[in-house]
């Protein structure tokens, strides 16, 4: 959350569906497991022997959630009031998952910016959810709206903690942020407020703030944010991928020099928590900041961010993954691929196709989920948001990924569900299946899942981060492979001095946490500040004063006058109107600047008069008078009176701070305004 | 903007001599184009070159390998995507229609805007939309006028005609032909024959003659982004590219029996493959050729189009008789006069320039919009200059006090049949300029911070004598005995009334008691009248002795 210009303005809003390992999934099998979890219930609850062993035995698949489940949405947004927000930028598909949530609100009326892929992915995962979700609907029957029963449960003694945690939160006010899903028409409704923008297109958010949005390398349509306003510039960095294979890279030049960087990258964390396992070696920290020591020059340190390493490792792991994939095809099992990340599924699917092909496996690929066709479509229409080598291809005429190919081969076929009637006709084992959801509780991988988990020539591949342990739980004994990867999803911690010293902002924000990893004291170039969650910071205006530009029109109608006792300076009296346009002050002729421009009449002045020059003045005017010093205040008030008889009576009195008229007659004293008009300067 | 280069079409008018400027003339700078055109420029580049070198025998501009280094050169730029190409100069790109990857170009230097529309086509077609753009704050205008006085009706008709002449032609037995270029029409009619075909349950197969027009279509297929709004819709279930009956064409089907209808580059007739097949199958009364847009003059398009000739002179002496029949089909993506009135109209720029087209009838439209729209016109001849004035902002840096002083709305109530209030605030400030320093605006309050300067105030007073000292002294009375008095003579004058004393403006007056005020002039004693210490500042000076007046009055 932002306040920016008086604009409050949303980052983002995903939904936490790492959560929703919590709800046990479809038995699809029998009525075997729910039958037991049924029976299990009323023991527990009446016996308290067997509480106390609960709590300290392992969890087990019984103590998960049989319910239809709620989802988990941003923390603390329920807090907010949706109405009063301005703004609502979604930096990349995921983070639209949660935005219904917010849309179904009465009140909410900000607008909403995100990238035109974005939207067309970020809606058909929104899709694929619900369409997922509705198998979990037909198990328990339709729901009702209000307060759900499992939450009432969940809060007994009995439940463990690590269940408690999630569902409660580390201090226990996560409660608020459980909902139950949206439906397709909410969908549609959210996606109608929406507006889609091109990367680098220039939306101005009601005429103040020009928002933009550059390419993150994330994802395909994943963007940083960049806000200009009147006072000054703005970015945003979510997690970024320097060098990507599918998605348009990370476009850091766009960034450059703004006077702020929000960091909000978090993936380095769960990639430092790889370093402490002992996997990555943290010294290249120091030689990192040791280059950036030795001066080099802008261009070295941005090649440096670029260099391909990183991809390297990436492309080194998707091969890996086909060739796991490849080995227990060959040794007969099938393996399921969960991985929900469209970037990444695309170029596995892509691998994985010409690998069986190389290596002439004749082994079935499926895609199953309600939107791959869609989807897959859709990622051949879009080579404007892709990377070099993918738009490369456009031009040499060919599809951007090559799935299309060996779809039209009948190589890889297409489902929407599990159950689609032409999915048996064609159906082989072993076989490789791409199948949501990742958190292993939504959708076909369920079925799939308790299909093969006895199989030990299966392959089960896990996007990192699932913790294993709850995800799992429902299918074990697990008797098959599994595969836990972990895709680069952001700058390396490493790497962040180098970035942000190529960025060069004047103040750089990151949060805490990232901040407790790595130490960036040693930066010169600019001052950082740490944010935290659930805590205001104030940052400080940097650019001084902001410029207004004065159209030539108003411009030459300014009366400029010189003054007398500064030389340098030449002022002038300004009338107009002040304009917010595309960012920008803008002073244009108002509307009654013809009538206001008649009665010009200094209405400041400055400097003092003294009361003989007032005197020769006055006298030069036919107005005669007598000067009397007089001390009257006790103050330390120097004031000088000026009597005037002739032509009419009147007193002029002076000090340093002002003078005073007094005068009986309109037009003496309008004489003697002028007279010492002559001797101030004023405007 | 000499040495920046953006392509708006890949028409061969647009890009045909780019790989000559940048390979042979040696201009190095930055090249810009949307993305359908760099992925179809290629294409069309070597098209054309292949015409003009292998079947017409012409000197060659450039050679294949000048097109792929001059593509690589080219940067690639999506829709509305803001460039910032130098510190000056910023440009971004406009849907325009007219075929796939067209755009309207904005560019700004400094303060000054421009856009160049290139071809657009203000209504949508079958397979593109309409061009679009933002409400931009323009001084130039430069827009094509191909068609600039005509005006088109409905499409509709002039695609059933097309269809039903088609249609009649294969019904018969015959072979049609469709010169077209590779790009646009060909697709465009292609979709409308593709449908027809369905709905008709035609089953007589559509050809296209090269590869060329064919990998187009793959192109279109990948583009999909920058078709119609309608095409976007269609394309998840069935992409409308993805023509059903259309194969391609081998040269041995050239003389294979039966009915067909082919495609084939180049269009007009004025060389190559299309050209061709014509000699083929122009003598057949059964056979159809159809014609899609312009033909340049000499072309043997052009000759069909002029009347109806028994014979056609082709390009080396050979002589054809001309059986078949002859359709036009009369659709063309440039935006006709009233397209080119709404653009100029929702854009409002200060000056229009028009290029593109025949002199009479642009001269006609630029009538047309100096009187309709008020909006000056120009039609400059090759090679002339036309200067028009350029926005320009004087820029100054302003303080929190002016900007403050600023957004605090001013409203006035007026009340004469109904309630009327106006905000009439205006930003009323000081500008100062000290030498070799940036200008900068100030609150009039601040003015003598800036210049090192001590305020000195200058205000009037009066003690005004107001009342015959009498029989009942009460200031409250008096005082709102003087405030009815001043409101009843100015009307809209908000009067603070204090116990002793009222306030109008600066204009501040308290019942004087002493014996002797320095603000009196004349020597009435205090047990003569009651007085009204007045004092207002010079700003209200006019206001002050109104009230004074009044005040007098009541004496």
């Amino acid at each position: 959350m932002l306040n920016l210009c008086g604009f409050r303005i949303l980052i983002d809003c995903p939904l936490d569906l790492s959560a929703i390992t919590i709800f046990s999934p479809v038995p699809y099998d029998v009525g075997f497991e729910a039958s037991e979890y049924l029976s299990d219930v009323p023991l527990d609850a009446h016996n308290p022997i067997q509480k106390k062993q609960k709590l300290e035995r392992q969890l087990t698949p019984a103590d998960l959630v049989c319910a239809e489940p709620w989802y988990k949405t941003v923390k603390a947004l329920h807090l907010w009031e949706a109405s009063l927000i301005d703004i609502v930028l979604i930096s990349n598909p995921m983070g639209l998952l949660g935005l219904p949530f917010l849309t179904q609100n009465p009140g909410f009326c900000a607008k909403i910016y995100m990238t035109e892929a974005t939207a067309k992915i970020g809606q058909l995962m929104m899709q694929d959810l619900v369409s997922m979700h509705n198998e979990f609907r037909c198990f328990h029957g339709p729901g009702y709206s209000c307060f759900p029963g499992w939450i009432k449960d969940l809060d007994s003694e009995e439940v463990p903690a690590s269940l408690k945690k999630v569902v409660f939160g580390e201090s226990g006010d996560d409660l608020g942020s459980w909902m139950r899903l949206y439906s397709l028409d909410d969908i549609e409704s959210c996606m109608k407020k929406v507006q889609a923008v091109k990367f680098a297109e220039e939306v101005c958010y009601n005429g103040t703030l020009i928002i933009k949005a550059l390419s993150s390398g994330l994802d395909i349509g994943a963007c940083n944010w960049l806000i200009n306003g009147p006072n000054g510039s703005l970015s945003y960095m979510s997690s970024s991928i320097c060098v990507s294979h599918h998605a348009k890279s990370f476009d850091f030049h766009g960034l450059k020099g703004t006077d702020v960087l929000i960091y909000s990258d978090l993936s380095c964390l769960q990639s430092a928590e790889v370093t402490e396992n002992g996997c990555v070696s943290p010294d290249l920290d120091n030689n990192y900041l040791s280059t950036i020591r030795s001066d080099k020059k802008d261009d070295d340190l941005a090649a440096s961010l670029l260099n391909t390493e990183d991809s390297l490792e990436e492309m080194e792991k998707l091969a890996f993954v086909c060739s796991c994939a490849a080995e227990s095809a060959d040794a007969g099992g099938s393996t399921l691929i969960t991985i929900t990340r469209i970037g990444i599924v695309l170029q596995l699917l892509e691998l994985m196709s010409n690998s069986l092909e190389s290596l002439s496996l004749k082994v079935p690929v499926f895609v199953i989920s309600s939107v791959a066709e869609e989807l897959l479509a859709y990622t051949n229409t879009i080579p404007e948001w892709l990377c070099e080598q993918r738009q490369e291809k456009l031009i040499s005429g060919e599809p951007s990924f090559g799935h299309l190919k060996f779809i039209k081969d009948k190589k890889i076929h297409l489902f929407p569900a599990i159950h689609s009637p032409n999915l048996i006709t064609s159906w082989q084992e072993p076989c490789i299946v791409f199948a949501p959801h990742w958190s292993l509780r939504l959708g076909p991988s369920v079925q799939l899942l308790q299909r093969w988990r006895g199989d030990p020539k299966s392959l089960l591949v896990l996007e990192g981060g699932l913790s294993s342990g709850l995800g799992l739980l429902p299918f074990r004994p697990i008797a098959m492979k599994i595969l836990q990867c972990s895709f680069l999803s952001g700058i390396r911690l490493q790497k962040l001095p180098t970035l942000f010293s190529v960025l060069q902002q004047k103040i750089v924000l990151i949060p805490d946490a990232v901040n407790q990893r790595i130490n960036l004291a040693e930066m010169k170039t600019s001052s950082i500040l740490n944010y935290s969650e659930n805590k205001t910071l104030r940052v400080p205006r940097i650019a001084d004063n902001p410029s207004v530009e004065i159209t030539t029109d108003l411009a030459s109608k300014f009366s400029w006058k010189k003054l007398r006792h500064r030389e340098n300076f030449g002022i002038a009296r300004l009338k107009g109107e002040l304009l917010m346009e595309d960012g920008k002050h803008r002073l244009v002729t108002g509307l009654e600047q013809e009538e206001s421009s008649g009665k010009a009449r200094p209405l400041r002045h400055w400097g003092s008069v003294a009361p003989e020059s007032l005197l020769d003045a006055l006298l030069k005017m036919g107005i005669k008078g007598s000067i009397e010093h007089s001390t009257r205040d006790n103050d330390t008030k120097d004031n000088s009176v000026i009597h005037i008889a002739n032509p009419n009576r009147g007193l002029v009195e002076t000090s340093e701070i002002g003078t005073a008229i007094i005068a009986e007659d309109e037009n003496v004293a309008s004489q003697i305004f002028q007279a010492i008009d002559g001797i101030l300067d004023g405007i | 903007m000499g040495y920046n280069c953006v392509c708006r079409n890949s028409h061969m008018d647009h890009v045909g001599a780019l790989p000559y400027f940048t390979e042979v003339c040696g201009y190095n700078g930055p090249i810009y184009m949307s993305y359908p055109t760099k992925a179809l420029s290629p294409l069309m580049l070597e098209d054309y070159r292949r015409v003009m070198v292998d079947r017409r025998g012409e000197e060659e501009l450039f050679t294949t390998t000048h097109i792929a280094n001059c593509m690589k050169k080219v940067i690639a730029i999506d829709l509305k995507q803001t460039i910032q190409v130098d510190e000056d100069l910023q440009i971004r790109a406009y849907y325009a229609g007219h075929v796939l990857g067209a755009v309207m170009v904005y560019a700004k230097v400094g303060d000054a805007a421009i856009v160049y529309t290139g071809d657009y086509n203000m209504t949508t077609d079958r397979h593109l939309g309409a061009a679009k753009i933002d409400r931009l704050q323009l001084d130039l205008l430069i827009s094509e006028s191909t068609y600039a006085t005509t005006i088109r009706g409905s499409k509709y008709p002039r695609e059933r005609e097309f269809l039903q002449a088609v249609h009649k032609c294969v019904a018969g037995g015959g072979k049609a032909l469709i010169p077209s270029f590779a790009l646009g029409r060909a697709q465009e009619l292609c979709m409308l024959l593709d449908d027809y075909w369905e709905r008709m349950n035609i089953k007589v197969p559509i050809y296209f003659s090269s590869g060329l027009t064919i990998q187009a279509n793959m192109y279109y297929k990948m583009l999909i982004s920058w078709t119609s709004q309608n095409v976007k819709e269609k394309h998840n279930t069935h992409n409308p590219f993805d023509f059903k009956n259309v194969k391609d064409f081998d040269r041995s089907l050239i003389h294979a029996p039966g009915p067909c209808v082919l495609f084939a580059t180049p269009g007009m007739l004025c060389a190559g493959f299309s050209l061709e097949v014509f000699k083929h199958w122009a003598p057949s009364p059964l056979n159809l050729v159809a014609l899609p847009g312009y033909s340049v003059a000499g072309t043997v398009g052009h000759k069909l189009m002029a009347g109806k000739p028994t014979t056609v002179d082709l390009y080396n002496g050979t002589k054809v008789d001309v059986r078949c029949k002859i359709h036009q089909v009369a659709f063309s993506p440039h935006t006709d006069a009233k397209g080119i009135m709404d653009l100029t109209k929702f854009l409002s720029p200060k000056n229009v320039v028009l290029v593109h087209g025949e002199k009479p009838s642009m001269m006609t439209l630029k009538e047309k919009i100096t009187s309709e729209l008020d909006i000056p016109c120009f039609v400059p001849a090759n090679g002339e200059t036309v200067s028009v004035a350029s926005t320009t902002f004087v820029k100054a840096k302003a303080s929190d006090m002016f900007l403050k002083s600023c957004s605090s709305p001013n409203f006035k109530f007026s009340n004469s049949s109904q309630l009327r209030v106006t905000d009439q605030r205006t930003a009323d400030g000081v500008l100062v300029i000290e030498k070799s320093k940036k200008a900068k605006i100030v609150h009039q309050d601040e003015v003598s911070e800036v210049l090192h300067e001590k305020n000195h105030v200058v205000c009037l007073a009066y003690c005004c004598p107001v009342k015959a000292k009498g029989e009942s002294d009460n200031d409250v009375d008096l005082i709102k005995q003087l405030s009815t008095k001043i409101s009843e003579i100015m009307s809209g004058a908000q009067i603070h009334e204090a116990e002793n004393s009222l306030q109008v403006g600066s204009f501040k007056g308290a019942v004087c008691l002493k014996e002797k005020c320095m603000h009196r002039t004349e020597i009435i004693s205090c047990s003569e009248a009651v007085f009204l210490c007045c004092n207002w500042s010079v700003a209200d000076l006019e206001l002050g002795w109104e009230i004074i007046n009044v005040m007098k009055l009541n004496l």
